[in-house]
């Protein structure tokens, strides 16, 4: 991948100027699709955008010191690294990738809860720490079943480069995969049933509490960018292979609909669970989980 | 006005956020305020979103006779919501004190404290008048943010308020109780 191909890639398509507009859509989708579900008509098709502008347009408490600044600096972080894990997803065919580009990818992911976390505990709220802590309890638990359902995948098809693992033809262990990390992508997201660290009746806004104006529209931002860099990944690996680029693009554009449909379901379906509930949840989804990754390249082993 | 500031006016008039506060109610307006965003009167439509922390708030409804105890807590509230911001008085109780008036463990009318810019009357108002004050509160943020209106109380007659009441009192009474 050179640099060309790489900056419009992280610019173009999939990148900023096709993953913000789908970054709102989504987060419109996802409030207009529970909406319906209640019985009630929802918010209107620009509302995520009227909602960023006028947040871009409020003033912000005074911060001062260098707990002001990496107040600052962590939105900006969360919103970079979704942007660039939207941006290495391949989704025209052969468009570039390298070997490992799924490992940058897990982090990039990772990056957003990490500056979540980091957010809440440099606020000095005492709801931002509880919610930081949820957060972190939270991603500790759902990453272990999240990063063994891909390292799974990668082990059987013997390969970390994206595209290779999306050119592939699909195995049942694959499946499996995919639908490991369908079961963690509330966690991530944040939604029903597992919307702990932001859980409103309880600590308020969680690690936003403090958060205003300019900062809070660029957390929203990085909300919205990671439902397209995630709904994005379980749709590189579902999709079928395609050559046509248009078709790759608007299977994968449709497969991330369909995943955001499902997931506002779950949300709208579901009330939130409790921390040592959802804690068991995930360490016991893990244990099966676990048991397939460790046999899956065991088997590749022995085969090779 | 240029574009971007238009479209900032704009973008403000369709996306308030709330932040609810109770002074002291009896808990019917904040059944009222809840009701007025269940499907029957659904005020997401408007872009309405009931927020957690009142740093992400636009727009403060405040309920309740502002009790002795209340005071400090609204005054600190109302400096935490970051501007431009609006303040709404849901039910009779901010108004005038309803039923409470002239008790000794209160400080109300809420206005004797902090600016109110929509009252919306009742015991308690009907969700649709809640809708219409959060509406109109939404405008006078906007317009007051692109400097274009002068600020006064606006009062949304309910239905019971009406007969007693047909032009606004409460907000005139209020109006005329502003301290400096």
């Amino acid at each position: 991948m050179n640099l060309t191909t790489a900056l419009a890639r992280l610019l173009i398509f999939p990148g900023l100027l096709f993953a913000v507009p789908a970054a709102w859509f989504f987060l419109w989708v996802e409030r207009k699709s529970v909406a319906l579900m209640q019985g009630r008509i929802g918010p209107p098709f620009m509302q995520p955008f009227y909602d960023f502008i006028k947040l871009l347009g409020k003033t912000t408490p005074p911060r001062s010191g260098v707990g002001g600044l990496l107040m600052r600096l962590w939105p900006l972080l969360a919103v970079s690294a979704a942007a660039g894990a939207v941006g290495l997803l391949p989704v025209l065919p052969s468009s570039g990738g390298f070997e490992g580009d799924l490992i940058l990818l897990l982090a990039l992911l990772e990056l957003p809860s990490m500056c979540i976390i980091a957010a809440g505990f440099s606020s000095g709220s005492i709801f931002g720490e509880i919610g930081s802590a949820r957060e972190a309890i939270l991603s500790v638990s759902y990453n272990v079943v999240f990063l063994l359902a891909i390292i799974s995948i990668a082990a059987s098809q013997h390969t970390f480069r994206l595209e290779a693992l999306a050119a592939l033809p699909a195995s049942p262990l694959r499946w499996l995969g995919v639908l490991a990390i369908l079961v963690c992508l509330p966690a991530k997201l944040h939604i029903n049933p597992f919307s702990l660290p932001n859980a409103e009746q309880e600590i308020y806004s969680g690690p936003m509490t403090e958060y205003a104006g300019p900062e809070l529209a660029m957390w929203e931002l990085s909300h919205g960018l990671e439902w397209v860099a995630a709904t994005g990944l379980v749709a590189t690996l579902a999709a079928p292979h395609l050559t046509t680029w248009w078709l790759a693009a608007l299977v994968f554009v449709a497969l991330s609909f369909a995943v955001v449909l499902l997931l506002s379901a779950v949300a709208a379906a579901t009330a939130r669970l409790q921390i040592d509930t959802t804690v068991r949840f995930y360490w016991q989804c893990t244990l099966i989980f676990a048991v397939l990754a460790v046999a899956s390249a065991l088997f590749m082993r022995l085969r090779a | 006005m240029n574009p971007w500031n238009k479209l900032m006016c704009y973008c403000r008039r369709r996306s308030p956020w709330l932040f609810h506060m109770n002074s002291g109610s009896c808990n019917g307006c904040d059944i009222e305020l809840v009701a007025s965003l269940t499907p029957r009167y659904d005020a997401e439509q408007l872009g309405v979103r009931l927020e957690g922390s009142p740093r992400h708030a636009d727009i403060l409804c405040i309920t309740g006779p502002v009790t002795h105890n209340a005071v400090n807590a609204i005054k600190t509230v109302y400096d935490q919501v970051c501007g431009p911001k609006a303040v709404v008085a849901i039910g009779s109780c901010p108004a005038t004190t309803n039923v409470f008036i002239d008790s000794r463990t209160l400080e109300g009318p809420l206005n004797r404290h902090i600016p109110v810019d929509v009252f919306v009357p009742g015991c308690p108002p009907r969700p649709d008048a809640i809708v219409l004050g959060i509406a109109k509160a939404a405008e006078i943020l906007a317009n007051r943010a692109a400097k274009k209106l002068p600020v006064e109380p606006v009062c949304i007659p309910g239905t019971e308020c009406a007969a007693e009441c047909a032009a606004g009192c409460a907000a005139k009474a209020a109006a005329s109780e502003v301290q400096p």
